[in-house]
């Protein structure tokens, strides 16, 4: 067992992890942060998507004492003082999501996107959510989310 | 005679067609969401399965020793140990009365018929331990030839070839046939091809259905908790009334000892319309130990194990007259079924069986099935199910048609479609179609697409030998839905009926609940049927609360495929609404003190006509509550509930384009637009069904581009994995461009068709017809899907095209002109012909 501490979502956690524990296993077993969901064992699907100081991460790619000392925000922690992110708004208001699986993952990498180009093309946003798949809504309106997102401020 | 429909301008305030933001959503977005896998109860056990490597072996030993002595591991169990009280996968639809269908177990007890098939379960404090555990237990397998490829196993028999299950001492489950000479719904076909071969044109071709996987993004879960009264099951489904049904049914608990509750489900595409040998196996261990268990599978095991779909061989044989109208059609068809008749397997190319004549007028037609047993994972429903592999085929084929007479193939599909001014029209294949208009929705998706400017782009490049080549795809497709008309499924000897179920429960506090025997996985039930209801009734959208998905709560129901739920579940809905208003009517009577008969219903109010008095259907509902003042002998409540049998499936069709530039030089696909125009009758959230079109495209895009699942000469399958099994990303596609022609159902008071399955439908030959025709004037006919760029090189270079000489090496600098020749012909399994 390693100790960690670790930021999730505003709240301090120190917790003893197997090594051998992933991040989403932690955030979803021990956390209870079931917003974050697995959809494959390869890293493919991109539905474990978190921030990690910033920045989108998978979190089935990252053990969580990788993640020790640092700041993990997810789906669950976006929303301030009941107040929805851009980026979630854009995803409603667009119907950008059917089932919602894929959603959680493909909200943070849509955010990381924005961080990184405030005002992206199609082109930019369709290579900028390549790592994540989504079998239901084809894209499209997930496209147009984020090009919402993006008028509306959706990086913060 | 079917007109399509605008909706009249005073219909604006109507909740129906209106793009009403989901109710869904805000917990979707916010993480907030009960999928199976979150599911964490008191003392519960998590399963680990053991899996067959082999397509084909007896199971000789188990040794389950040293797992068993792993940490924290409380059982593990093999077939055997449990093949008393393990119940029995069943199949629903067995087409004829003598299918042979071979016995499956959840666990096999001596026997493996695919690889990926459970032989022993470890149930384990931690999922980590049980997958530990599950590496030790030790199976020793005597390997048995395997029955892989399908054409080989339709010919094997007890003496020549391999034997997927040696004891059925065939491959073949059944044969079925629709002929609409001996059904008297036309004429002769060999007669029709007779005639055509003397003097018209006959058109023959072979074309594949690759196999497929649903690849829904939510990994099947299940949890079953047996303490407690009733034994409470929790999965991944779309399908919780036949799951309690079918466990009842095969494990001799009473079906009122089991609740089945689908909460949140992450897609199904037809991948969750399954009784699953895990769903089997949890429940036997949790009530062998009395504790609740969990099994979560991972993608590889999903895609391994959960069925796959599509997966056949089609012989076709198109007749026509020289001006190109069809005269006849004759369908012979090989279906993969893997290693076992599934839920609904043998039945669904059998949905075909209807569609292989789409929208289009036959004198002749004959459909042969032949369900093929393999040792591949099993095969069942995938959006479309029977549906995509006929519209293929014919789309496919009026194209090869339209080159063949050189005229423009949507004027070759106006020889021989359906008039508007015919319906209702009977078809050759015996279906009646009660609604539609070919021509309108063509119209319109002509002018969105600008057809004839890209033709005219289209000769243009061929003209000047560009290197980069433009094709126009046609499909006009239509499908049958709404499944199923109960006495029709009974003739097709399927094992239940098609109706559906609602009851609607007027809360004291004017709350609606709707209760739906549909399971919703995405594709928007709680608003689009609050919708409804609140057009129905005249209450506030944010009134209703649409419950579903748990047996307990929703004790009757057929659940949610074949674009059922609009057509079947939301028509009960209505029904049972308009059962409110005709019981709340004399109550309103009553408190208004006024005669029934003076009594009207609009916008959720009861009026006494000629005066201002007035009362709310939703105050009626607090004086049933009260039950203070209501006529005498009433009884105290306005709910109501309705069961809806539909009397005909729907018929929703539609024209989509496609415009592809292939690379000459590289085989290389570049989707530049993408506009179809669909008619799904009524539409109630026009947002939500441009949503359903969307995933609906991009999944039959994929089957025509990307998809396949791909076993090696052992049967193992390679594409186990979403790194080989190649799910299109967003960086894959282009937007789409939708319309609508609207003619609605005849059938029930909603209008509506059903749009799930359209996109899947439709788009598939629209591409490939965009591929072939990009690339025909180098001799090219076809190209085996999924049509990579290494099997469109080929094609073109093989019949000497490619504008010219070939310049390989131009096109891929690392390699000389042999080497590449040599290595696509590798990677490619002769698809391109």
């Amino acid at each position: 067992m390693t100790k960690i501490e670790v930021t999730v979502d505003g709240e301090r956690y120190a917790d003893d992890v197997e090594p051998r524990m992933l991040l989403v296993h932690y955030l979803r077993e021990r956390l209870g942060k079931t917003g974050t969901v697995v959809g494959c064992d390869t890293s493919n699907c991109g539905a474990c998507t978190i921030h990690v100081d910033g920045k989108s991460v998978k979190s089935c790619n990252m053990l969580a004492v990788q993640a020790d000392g640092h700041e993990v925000t997810t789906v669950e922690g976006l929303a301030t003082d009941g107040e929805l992110h851009p980026v979630q708004k854009a995803f409603h208001e667009c119907h950008a999501l059917q089932c919602g699986y894929c959603t959680p993952g493909m909200i943070m990498q849509s955010i990381d996107l924005l961080n990184d180009n405030p005002n992206p093309s199609e082109e930019e946003i369709r290579l900028g959510l390549e790592g994540n798949l989504c079998r239901c809504t084809g894209y499209h309106n997930i496209v147009k989310a984020v090009q919402a997102a993006a008028t509306s401020g959706g990086a913060r | 005679m079917t007109s399509t429909q605008e909706r009249p301008a005073d219909a604006v305030e109507s909740e129906i067609g209106k793009s009403r933001r989901r109710k869904e959503d805000q917990r979707l977005i916010t993480g907030r969401t009960r999928w199976t896998d979150n599911i964490q109860l008191t003392g519960m056990l998590h399963l680990a399965m053991v899996r067959s490597p082999y397509a084909h072996a007896r199971i000789t030993a188990i040794d389950t020793s040293e797992a068993k002595t792993a940490p924290n591991v409380v059982t593990v169990l093999t077939g055997a140990d449990v093949s008393d009280d393990q119940g029995t996968l069943i199949t629903a639809w067995p087409i004829t009365t003598d299918q042979k269908s071979p016995a499956h177990p959840p666990m096999a007890v001596d026997r493996v018929a695919f690889a990926g098939e459970v032989v022993a379960v470890v149930a384990a404090r931690s999922a980590a331990e049980a997958r530990d555990a599950a590496e030790l237990v030790d199976v020793d397998y005597e390997e048995l030839p395997a029955a892989l490829d399908l054409k080989q196993a339709a010919e094997a028999d007890a003496d020549h070839g391999v034997l997927a299950h040696p004891d059925l001492g065939t491959n073949k489950a059944a044969f079925w046939q629709l002929d609409s000479a001996a059904q008297g719904s036309g004429g002769s076909v060999d007669e029709a091809i007779a005639t055509a071969r003397a003097d018209g044109i006959v058109i023959e071709r072979e074309y594949r259905q690759q196999r497929l996987i649903p690849a829904f993004m939510e990994p099947r879960s299940v949890v079953v908790d047996p303490t407690g009264e009733q034994i409470t099951v929790w999965s991944a489904t779309q399908i919780p009334h036949i799951v309690r049904f079918a466990l009842a049914a095969t494990t001799g608990v009473p079906e009122s000892k089991i609740r089945v509750i689908a909460p949140d489900v992450g897609g199904g595409f037809g991948g969750k319309l399954q009784i699953t040998p895990e769903e089997w196996i949890a429940f036997c261990v949790a009530r062998r130990l009395g504790r609740p268990v969990k099994h979560t599978e991972t993608r590889s095991e999903s895609l391994m194990a959960g069925h796959h779909g599509r997966d056949q061989w089609q012989k076709l044989t198109l007749a026509a007259t020289k001006e190109g109208r069809v005269t006849a059609l004759k369908v012979d068809l090989l279906a993969d079924m893997g290693a076992y008749a599934a839920l609904v397997g043998t039945g669904v190319p059998v949905l075909g069986a209807w569609m292989f004549n789409s929208i289009y007028k036959f004198d002749a037609y004959q459909f042969n099935l032949t369900p093929v047993y393999t040792n591949k994972t099993w095969v069942d429903a995938y959006r479309g199910a029977g549906r995509p592999e006929a519209t293929y085929a014919i789309e496919r084929l009026m194209e090869e048609l339209a080159a063949e007479v050189g005229k423009d193939p949507l004027e070759v599909r106006a020889l021989s479609w359906i008039k508007h001014e015919e319906f209702p029209f009977t078809t050759v294949a015996g279906m009646t179609y009660d609604s539609g208009n070919y021509e309108a929705a063509t119209a319109k998706a002509k002018e969105m697409f600008g057809y004839d400017e890209l033709r005219a782009e289209q000769k243009r490049r061929r003209e000047s030998n560009d290197p980069v080549q433009l094709g126009i795809g046609v499909s006009t497709f239509t499908e049958m839905c709404g499944l199923a008309p109960s006495r029709i499924l009974g003739q097709l000897n399927y094992a239940a009926g098609g109706w559906d179920h609602a009851d609607i429960r007027m809360l004291a506090t004017g709350k609606v609940e709707v209760v739906t025997g549909t399971s919703p996985h995405g594709q928007g039930h709680e608003t689009a049927w609050s919708q409804i209801v609140a057009d129905r009734l005249g209450v506030p959208f944010e009134d209703v609360e649409v419950l579903h998905g748990d047996t307990q709560v929703s004790y009757h129901g057929m659940d949610t495929y074949g674009s059922r739920s609009l057509v079947v579940g939301a028509e009960a809905v209505v029904r049972a609404a308009d059962k409110v208003i005709e019981k709340a009517k004399p109550f309103a009577a009553h408190l208004l003190e006024a005669s029934v008969d003076d009594l009207e219903f609009t916008g959720g109010r009861f009026t006494v006509r000629g005066t201002d008095k007035d009362l709310g259907i939703q105050d009626v509902a607090l004086a049933a509550f009260t039950g203070h003042n209501l006529p005498d002998g009433a009884e105290p409540s306005i709910d109501a509930s309705a069961s809806f049998d539909p009397e005909n499936f729907s018929f929703p069709h539609g024209t989509h384009l496609c415009a592809v530039e292939i690379d000459t030089e590289t085989g290389g696909v570049k989707m530049r637009k993408y506009v179809c125009v669909d008619d799904v009758g009524t539409i109630v959230n026009p947002m939500i069904v441009e949503g359903q079109v969307h995933g609906g495209l991009v999944q039959g895009i994929a089957q025509a581009l990307f998809e396949e699942a791909v076993h090696d000469e052992s049967g193992t399958l390679v594409s186990a994995s979403f790194v080989d099994y190649l799910v299109p990303t967003a960086a894959d596609l282009i937007s789409f461009e939708t319309g609508h022609t609207t003619s609605p159902s005849t059938y029930t008071k909603l209008g509506t068709k059903g749009v799930g399955e359209a996109g899947t439908i439709a788009s598939t030959p629209a591409v490939v017809n965009a591929i072939v025709d990009a690339i025909r004037h180098f001799g090219v006919n076809d190209v085996q899907m999924p049509c990579t760029p290494a099997r469109i090189w080929k094609a073109i270079h093989d019949q000497g095209g490619g504008g010219g000489e070939p310049t390989p090496g131009d096109a891929m600098p690392h390699f000389d002109e042999q080497d590449v020749a040599d290595r696509t012909a590798g990677a490619d399994d002769g698809g391109a012909r």
